[in-house]
């Protein structure tokens, strides 16, 4: 069996700011294998869009990755200078981010932003880039590609610039993608055709994905699994029917609790009681703790992680047993 | 498009209009206009006389139709010290004064630019703030005193280039020109610095205030995802979307630099048109002041009027919008 | 990043804005360089060594004698002596006097015009806004130096005409920026309270709009200030500006020139230098206030 595509252990990132250190991350692993879709779930502030940055190196001062690793592909990426980082980032390593509206240089044409991020990698002539980007454009499903390619991004709508900057992230055929909320952005319908679009690509180039969100809904069509971020750690992991089905830790039960749908119509929605914890002032302890209904004296230690049939969550008091049928 | 040329069009006539009226009421109502059209020692007759020649005993609004149809005839009169057009005096000037202007202004394009750009990729850089430093310092200093300085250094104590005057002049496509010889240089040189100083100063401000704003947007932060060069995402991520504010600051303050010539072709004795008013100012020869003031704001309007036309061509957004409109 | 901010302790405004502007060493140095050219302005008739508009102290052959030279009367000329004999420093001195005296006097006048009319246009909106923000907009677009020089060649040499002539170049900053921010505030609710509670327009204005127009309104004042007092050497440079009667700082400058190509620099590089350290340290401050004014800046 192959390695991990990805395997990101014990990884730190903390920025320095003038008002104290914030830990954006602090201690996260997960990996994800050839050709998997891992859910990275979370309120905005946990810091799994600081995860997603990390992995790509990615991350400006006064922000740094204080401790960890890196591997993609088996290749250590923590510690790497920026030119070395540059031959992976757009290579065997994509990103596509949450705004489209933003992500497109608003005075480049589409043809000069694409062309670029072949010849970053490829010593190729310009035709066939050309060639390329406009292969790429008719992949991710854009009518008339080579035409397309002379527009300027104001010209298309934003679910057209996110397939735009999908198919910039495919030009290399890499071996992981990371997506950071990419259809929070757009429309309901135009959100649910661009899932059906990546998982499609994806499964047919075989490439893994990391899908950043704070959608549970997107994360049960697409994930094969879920990681939950809380506080800037991963408080459980697992197989996505598995945790969805059966969260153990409270934190996930609170978020699926408050998500409509999941309950019979008019039923109450369960709201988690309080708000995200100031990452400079983090509780000593479970993160947690001063929402959770289970918490004890107990929850003033941090919780390790516990491992339980492919399951890992950090709780003392989890809510389900894992593994125990419904 | 053309419905935007057409609003810009009005606009500009607007100003110019208004022009006319304030040179007018300046000139012609709180002064005497009289003493405009007869010698200091003229006597109380000749004085009469000349008022009743130029129908000055008329109605307010009887004389202005007579100034709206002088200046639509680009006629303001005979210069008293020189004795001819005030006009054709004015435009005779007018090459050296560009040529100043449009020197200064690469000057502080191409000193300008480099630095803002480093100041705003490197902001935590002790260059950078010596850069910034220097910036104040050049918004500060005041121009005139600035090339004195430049005189005394370089031209009295080093004596590297000459303290005043313009090189030999030659005639290229009909435009009079000082910069194809290596002396007409060396006479440019320090006052087209001076002219530019605040303009260096300003180009570095916009610089690194636009490249800071850029180098945050997400457009960069995907273009480094991408895996392109460093010196790519300045040289055409970031430069591209700050040269088109840039440009058109520049462009708009083509005319402050014309107009701070005054100062700097005085001290420098340029012979533009800027010494000519100057000269005219301490004599009081008003026909001159008037045909300076409205060549100078012909020329301002025709500037803002280009640059914004250019504006909206250069960025694709704005066309985009002018178009849907 | 959503987070609970602690509570910091409980601090009056000009507190926290004096706390936050001396956070800044390079705008400390500026107000203090301020504050001692504003007292060496005012102290000028007690710490001169001469006075320079007394013709029995100024001795002609004292003139054109380099920095550290002694002067007939005895003391040490520590900048030199400019062309008819008076101590340079002692005419830099009293040069500031007149130098800040025109540059305050117009800021201050132009700050009231333009927070007038800046406030009429805004509050009664109509063709009353209109016309004030058209003429706003004429003078914006001509450059100061231009409608400064062909006003004083309109209206003759003098202090009041010089300050005249700044006053019209400089109104129109103060009115843009306080219509624009009067503007703002207008839409607030408190405003709308105001007015509920049937206060007058003038009442409304003065009393609720105006104060919270005024921070954009100092931060253009130290800008407007060291320009109008560079506008103002730069005019007497030019032989428009102030008569040699009112030796400001411009005027000494003017005066050394003819004796610069010589290589008597000090007459006017002095002058120069005083007239230098005077702008940067108003635009230190300038600077500083902007950064700590402008709360879209705060982090």
């Amino acid at each position: 069996m192959a390695g991990p595509v990805l395997a990101v252990d014990n990884l730190a990132t903390h920025f320095f700011t003038r008002d104290g250190v914030v830990k954006s991350v602090d201690g996260v692993s997960f990996e994800v294998k050839p050709g998997e879709v891992l859910g990275l779930v979370g309120e905005s502030g946990s810091g799994k869009s600081v995860t997603g940055f990390s992995i790509l190196g990615l991350i400006d001062p006064p922000g740094r990755i204080v401790g960890g690793s890196i591997q993609l592909n088996g290749e250590e990426l923590v510690g790497r200078s920026e030119s070395e980082m540059r031959k992976v980032r757009g290579k065997s390593l994509a990103m596509i981010f949450q705004d489209p509206m933003m992500t497109l240089n608003p005075v480049l044409r589409i043809d000069t932003q694409m062309i670029e991020a072949v010849l970053a990698h490829d010593a190729v002539s310009e035709k066939a880039a050309r060639a390329r980007a406009a292969e790429a454009l008719g992949m991710v499903g854009i009518p008339a590609p080579e035409e397309r390619l002379f527009a300027y991004p104001h010209q298309f709508s934003g679910g057209m610039r996110q397939r735009v900057a999908i198919a910039i992230a495919l030009l290399h055929r890499p071996s992981l993608i990371i997506a950071d909320e990419p259809t929070t952005a757009l429309d309901v319908t135009i959100q649910s055709q661009i899932l059906a679009e990546v998982q499609r690509i994806c499964a047919e180039s075989g490439t893994a994905l990391v899908w950043i969100t704070h959608d549970l809904a997107v994360v049960a069509g697409l994930a094969d699994r879920v990681a939950v971020m809380y506080a800037g750690r991963i408080v459980e992991q697992g197989g996505v029917d598995d945790v969805l089905d059966r969260p153990c830790h409270p934190y996930t039960q609170g978020l699926i609790g408050s998500v409509p749908g999941a309950h019979p119509a008019g039923a109450r929605l369960h709201a988690i009681p309080g708000s995200t914890p100031s990452l400079k002032h983090l509780p000593q302890g479970c993160a947690f703790a001063p929402r959770c209904t289970r918490a004890d004296a107990a929850c003033a230690v941090a919780p390790p992680i516990t491992m339980n049939q492919g399951r890992a969550y950090r709780c003392f008091h989890p809510a389900a047993q894992a593994g125990a049928s419904a | 498009m053309l419905a935007f040329i057409l609003r810009r069009l009005m606009q500009a006539v607007f100003v110019v209009v208004a022009m006319v009226v304030l040179v007018f009421f300046g000139t012609y109502v709180i002064g005497d206009p009289v003493w405009m059209m007869v010698p200091g020692d003229a006597t109380i007759e000749q004085v009469g006389e000349v008022r009743r020649t130029f129908g000055f005993d008329q109605p307010v609004y009887v004389q202005f139709l007579h100034f709206l149809g002088d200046v639509v005839r680009g006629e303001f009169g005979r210069s008293y010290v020189h004795g001819t057009s005030a006009i054709a005096l004015i435009l005779a000037r007018m090459p050296a004064t560009m040529e100043l202007a449009f020197a200064a202004l690469i000057l502080a394009v191409v000193i300008g630019l480099p630095l803002g750009l480093f100041a705003g990729l490197k902001p935590e850089h002790p260059a950078a703030r010596a850069i910034m430093a220097g910036s104040i310092l050049g918004f500060s200093l005041p121009t005139f005193w600035v090339g004195l300085m430049l005189i005394m250094l370089f031209s009295v104590m080093l004596g590297w280039l000459p303290a005043t005057g313009r090189g030999p002049v030659v005639s290229i496509f009909g435009l009079e020109t000082s910069m194809l010889s290596l002396d007409g240089w060396r006479h440019l040189l320090l006052p087209a610095l001076n002219l530019a100083l605040l303009k260096i100063s300003l180009v570095i401000r916009l610089t690194r205030s636009g490249t800071r704003e850029a180098a945050l947007q997400d457009y960069v932060k995907f273009a480094r995802a991408k895996g392109l060069s460093q010196s790519r995402i300045v040289g055409v991520h970031i430069l591209k979307n700050i040269l088109i504010p840039i440009v058109t600051v520049l462009g708009l303050e083509f005319g402050s630099l014309v107009a701070f010539s005054v100062v700097t072709e005085s001290i420098f004795a340029w012979p533009g048109m800027g010494k000519l008013l100057l000269e005219a100012i301490q004599r009081l020869d008003r026909p001159l002041i008037v045909a300076y003031v409205m060549v100078v704001v012909l020329l301002f309007v025709t500037i803002n009027l280009i640059v914004d036309i250019l504006y909206s061509a250069l960025d694709p957004r704005v066309r985009l919008s002018e178009s849907e409109a | 990043m959503s987070e609970v901010a602690a509570l910091p302790p409980p601090e009056s405004a000009f507190g926290r804005f004096a706390r936050r502007f001396i956070e800044d060493r390079v705008a400390l140095i500026g107000l203090g360089l301020l504050v001692v050219v504003i007292l060496v302005a005012l102290l000028a008739p007690w710490i001169a060594p001469q006075n320079p508009y007394d013709l029995a102290s100024v001795d002609v052959m004292d003139s054109r004698q380099p920095p550290g030279s002694h002067a007939g009367e005895g003391f040490t000329m520590w900048l030199g002596s400019d062309g008819v004999g008076r101590d340079l420093l002692s005419g830099i001195l009293y040069g500031l006097r007149i130098s800040l005296t025109v540059g305050i006097v117009s800021g201050v006048l132009a700050a009231s015009l333009g927070l007038m009319l800046g406030l009429l246009a805004a509050y009664a909106g109509g063709r009353t806004e209109t016309l004030i923000m058209r003429v706003v907009d004429l003078q914006l677009a001509l450059p100061s130096v231009l409608v400064a020089l062909i006003l004083v060649a309109l209206l003759g040499k003098g202090v009041d005409k010089i300050i005249l002539a700044l006053v019209v170049v400089q109104w129109a900053y103060y009115a843009r920026t306080v219509r624009a921010s009067a503007l703002v505030e207008r839409r607030k609710e408190y405003v709308e309270a105001a007015r509920s509670l049937g206060l007058s327009h003038a009442r409304t204005m003065l009393r609720h709009i105006l104060p919270n127009c005024l921070a954009p309104v100092i931060v253009i004042a130290t800008v407007q200030t060291a320009h109008a007092i560079s506008l103002e050497a730069t005019l007497s440079f030019l032989g428009v500006g102030l008569p040699q009667t009112e030796p400001s700082l411009g005027v000494l400058i003017a005066n050394g020139f003819q004796y610069m190509l010589s290589g008597k620099y000090w007459i006017s590089f002095f002058p120069g230098l005083a007239l230098l350290v005077t702008i940067v340290a108003i635009n230190l401050v300038g600077d500083r206030l902007r950064d700590v004014l402008n709360p879209r800046l705060e982090r």
